[in-house]
């Protein structure tokens, strides 16, 4: 699939745009350009979209490089100028293009659909910005549903055998909150980082359950349950938000890092403590320590 | 990563939460920075480029691959957690974006 596309008619003075061998990246290119007589020059990204592929480098200099050699893109356009994805530009160093090639890059805009107003009226600072609306937070909760579908089903059933179905109802959504809830309400959460949103999601999350066992009995293992539920879903929560980071369009390096650092050691101790509590207290009553 | 050898001048504008680095002496103004940044982390101007919102900065290295006279420096890299973690678990090289997470 990588290698030179005409898209209409093109002649030897029409543009020349840089998509990755990825699916959706080439069709939102072509359904931008529906009515542009082009050429589409599609580097081999492994099957990458064009932002995970520029950080990696396979949507790159080197590649481009090579890619407008092995096309022989100098016999089918007199002009030496390509349009690029702005979010390519991690990979590709425009200056060392130029001089390698010939050919000048020009970055485009973030998104695809912005192309035709670009193409007549230039650049504007909206379609340079990355931003990170409910849709595109949306569509990844099938992803990050899948990759704790295990997790969820064995928490469910352990639980559910163990202790019924409150604890296996606990499991079930700590892990929907972290997966599904906090990516549609990320940017309404209060506080700063990842991290600590996911912290004070799992927190209120946790109230129901809470409530329900200093409510449904009396006794100091109530207050237990209860304690250790809060502290559980807080960590479990937190965790999995700061697991998001790596699907969000700003995190960055340094301050992930920071939040690791920062929050790691508090969410272990709490869901340690959370955890040793309760099978202390289950234990205990079953056993009749106390 | 960074062609040129840097050359800490007076003018130089770090900044506390990120890697990102900016050395105004060397800018020649043509506005790279500004077009490669997804985050309007440099604004465009008469006299030199300057950082408008360093704390923005994503840390993708668009800039510095981008800046033809090596006024930028950031340590580029990707802010994922959870490949992080893995890498940490592991012992292994920092994996992200392989065909099964982030296509």
């Amino acid at each position: 699939m990588p290698g030179l596309y005409r898209l209409g008619n093109p002649d030897r003075s029409s543009p020349v745009f840089v998509s990755a061998n990825y699916t959706l990246s080439f069709d939102a290119l072509r359904s931008a350009l529906q009515d542009v007589d082009a050429y589409i020059l599609v580097l081999d990204t492994k099957g990458i979209n064009v932002w995970c592929a520029a950080g990696k480098g396979t949507f790159g200099t080197d590649e481009l490089v090579d890619r407008i050699e092995a096309t022989s893109l100098v016999e089918h356009v007199d002009h030496r100028r390509l349009i690029l994805p702005q979010l390519g530009a991690p990979g590709v160093s425009a200056h060392e293009v130029k001089a390698r090639t010939g050919f000048s890059v020009e970055y485009g805009p973030v998104r695809a659909a912005d192309l035709p107003e670009y193409l007549s009226a230039g650049a504007t600072e909206e379609m340079r910005r990355v931003t990170f609306p409910l849709r595109d937070r949306a569509v990844l909760i099938p992803v990050e549903l899948r990759n704790v579908a295990f997790e969820i089903v064995a928490a469910f059933a352990v639980l559910f055998i163990l202790g019924g179905l409150v604890p296996a109802m606990i499991a079930l959504t700590a892990v929907l909150a972290g997966a599904a809830l906090f990516p549609i309400l990320l940017p309404v959460l209060p506080t700063n980082d990842f991290t600590s949103k996911g912290m004070l999601l799992g927190a209120a999350v946790s109230v129901p359950f809470a409530l329900y066992y200093l409510t449904t009995g009396a006794g100091w293992t109530r207050i237990v349950y209860a304690t250790g539920t809060v502290l559980l879903m807080v960590a479990v929560v937190g965790y999995l938000a700061l697991n998001f980071t790596g699907c969000s369009t700003y995190a960055s390096r340094t301050g992930v890092k920071g939040e690791i650092f920062r929050y790691i050691p508090t969410l272990a101790a709490m869901a340690v403590m959370g955890l040793a509590t309760i099978v202390v207290s289950v234990a205990g009553s079953i056993l009749g320590w106390f | 990563m960074i062609d040129m050898p840097m050359i800490a001048t007076g003018q130089e504008s770090a900044n506390k939460i990120n890697t990102l680095r900016f050395f105004p002496g060397r800018c020649v103004r043509c506005g790279r920075c500004w077009e490669v940044c997804p985050h309007g982390v440099f604004a465009p101007s008469e006299k030199k480029a300057r950082m408008a919102a360093p704390e923005r900065c994503m840390e993708c290295g668009a800039c510095q691959r981008n800046c033809p006279a090596g006024a930028i420096s950031v340590d580029a890299g990707v802010g994922c957690a959870s490949a992080m973690i893995k890498a940490a678990l592991t012992g292994s090289k920092e994996v992200t974006c392989g065909p099964e997470c982030c296509r």
